[in-house]
């Protein structure tokens, strides 16, 4: 449409294209645009891998800590059991009743096993482990509890089943105090999060560096074309259409660098995997890494894009629009 | 046409170089602007294409006012203007078929539809077989008109020029002056800017001069 000369017609309503077809060739353009990039990349290699390694190697960091994160986690998820609960009965119970108490016990699908060490074996046992033996001569009675050390049920030994099994065996008449040890759990689960915490921290400023390098060389590409952009302004280009192939520029760099990432996490992995096998081995465990997924590999191409894009974005958002024709 | 009241254009730092100039333009009228370097011919041309905005006074082209435009929609209104450069502006990486092109494919054009139109302003300005070469393989005279044919080839109801002969000797000064003669003979209003005063005063052409940003003369150019 004409802005000065409302009468005259001009541009692509002159040669009478159709909505529809406006619409298709504004894709067509668009691809037309995206493969100019394309080839511009092509003609200065060099220049533009730099930047494409950069970006993929930037995020191959975070990608390999993820990796060793979500590892970490399914080896936490075996360990994640609680083993026993340690039961501390009334001491006014008689033999007899502390029988019938275990066998009760054992008889409860939600118990495995239960196993009774009578409050003389314990002062013997503690005796021998403490060295306090003499000391321990002079009570005039024993002072220990009879003690059950009871096993869940396999079902039953999640962190927040056995909690629950521990509230209710502390509920029992014969039950003066329950224990499930589970302070090693919570030790291993605030060591992945801080882990997992400091690899979002890195994973966060290796994104913001990798926006600012794709920027920064986005921007020395527009200083670059300088005149052609003056020449663009002065025959009516908007600000939009001279930005468009540099947004594509930063496209084709996450498209290229998403796919650098890919393979050097995956090298980085085969390597480290060699040495976890090491370890495994000497543990006597069948364990090996597990890379990334399909999904994960998507999500990963799909930021490193999203990254370039930005970038890109930054870049023409302030230096296009300063470039006015003299 | 082109209508400027009472404008006057002070630069940051106070140089002011146009000072309450006011004239009249009509439609298909052929225009020369003329003065000393420094007398504000090329603040003038900039104030008429948007490149800068006057301090005090308006500026208008067929009856809108210049202000009025936003930033935004400057470049739709740069379309309705042929604008002509002493350095001929081209894009030298770019053939000389891309360069023509450029104005269509900005407003939307498909490469095909667009060839057809610079075939036909190349052409014109006589250098229909250049399509393939490139700007450097073209002397002076001959890259004047590759960006006169961009300047045409959308059909812009105005045409600016600044110093378009400014590099040329007077055989082919002479010979881009008629071009934009055919132009103007065919409905579009031409204003050039030039410093050359012998060309001037064999054409006689209404002219506007232009002395330390004043307007001294407007009719046809003494001596």
């Amino acid at each position: 449409m004409s802005l000065l000369f409302r009468s005259r017609n001009q541009g692509a309503q002159q040669v009478k294209i159709s909505g529809f077809r406006r619409f298709v060739m504004f894709w067509v353009h668009n691809a037309q645009q995206a493969v100019a990039s394309l080839g511009e990349l092509v003609r200065y290699p060099f220049a533009s891998m730099m930047t494409m390694a950069v970006l993929g190697l930037s995020l191959t960091l975070p990608a390999t800590l993820y990796v060793v994160v979500k590892n970490t986690d399914n080896v936490g998820a075996n360990w994640q059991q609680a083993s026993e609960i340690t039961l501390f009965l009334r001491k006014d119970l008689s033999a007899q009743e502390v029988a019938t108490f275990t066998k009760r016990l054992s008889l409860s699908a939600a118990i495995e096993q239960v196993t009774w060490i009578d409050r003389d074996t314990g002062l013997a046992e503690f005796r021998e482990a403490s060295g306090f033996g003499d000391a321990l001569n002079s009570l005039t009675e024993n002072p220990l509890p009879d003690v059950l050390l009871v096993t869940p049920a396999a079902d039953q030994r999640a962190p927040n089943a056995a909690q629950q099994l521990l509230v209710s065996l502390r509920q029992e008449r014969e039950v003066e105090e329950a224990r499930l040890d589970i302070a090693w759990l919570e030790k291993f689960e605030a060591l992945i999060q801080l882990v997992r915490d400091g690899f979002l921290a890195l994973a966060l400023l290796l994104c913001l560096s990798v926006v600012l390098i794709v920027g920064n060389t986005i921007r020395l590409n527009i200083s670059s074309k300088r005149d052609e952009i003056m020449v663009m302004k002065l025959v009516g280009a908007t600000d939009s259409y001279i930005q468009r192939p540099f947004m594509y520029t930063g496209v084709w760099y996450g498209i290229v660098g998403g796919l650098i990432a890919w393979l050097a996490t995956a090298v980085l992995i085969w390597w480290l995997d060699g040495a976890v096998r090491a370890v495994s081995q000497l543990y006597e465990s069948q364990f090996s890494l597990q890379g990334l997924t399909f999904n994960e590999m998507m999500v990963l191409w799909l930021l490193a894009i999203g990254l370039g894009l930005l970038g890109s974005y930054v870049a023409v958002r302030k230096h296009v629009a300063a470039i006015e024709p003299q | 046409m082109i209508k400027f009241e009472q404008v006057s254009k002070t630069y940051p730092g106070g140089f002011q170089a146009l000072n309450q100039v006011s004239f009249h333009v009509e439609p298909g009228e052929m225009v020369f602007l003329t003065g000393h370097s420094g007398a504000g011919k090329s603040t003038l041309l900039k104030l008429i294409s948007m490149m800068e905005m006057p301090t005090a006074g308006r500026v208008m082209i067929n009856g809108h006012d210049l202000r009025k435009i936003g930033r935004r929609e400057i470049p739709y209104a740069r379309r309705d203007i042929g604008m002509i450069f002493q350095d001929h502006r081209l894009l030298l990486d770019k053939t000389i078929l891309d360069n023509v092109a450029l104005p269509l494919l900005i407003e939307g054009y498909s490469m095909q539809e667009a060839r057809k139109r610079v075939s036909a302003a190349l052409e014109k300005v006589g250098l229909g077989d250049k399509l393939r070469h490139y700007p450097m393989m073209l002397s002076g005279g001959e890259q004047q008109r590759v960006g006169i044919a961009r300047a045409i080839v959308n059909k812009p109801p105005l045409l600016l020029a600044d110093e378009p002969t400014g590099n040329l000797d007077p055989k082919l000064s002479l010979e881009i002056i008629r071009l934009f003669e055919d132009f103007n003979r065919l409905g579009t209003s031409v204003l050039i800017a030039t410093h050359d005063l012998g060309l001037i005063s064999r054409l006689r052409y209404r002219t506007l001069s232009l002395k330390d940003g004043r307007m001294i003369n407007d009719g046809l150019a003494e001596n």
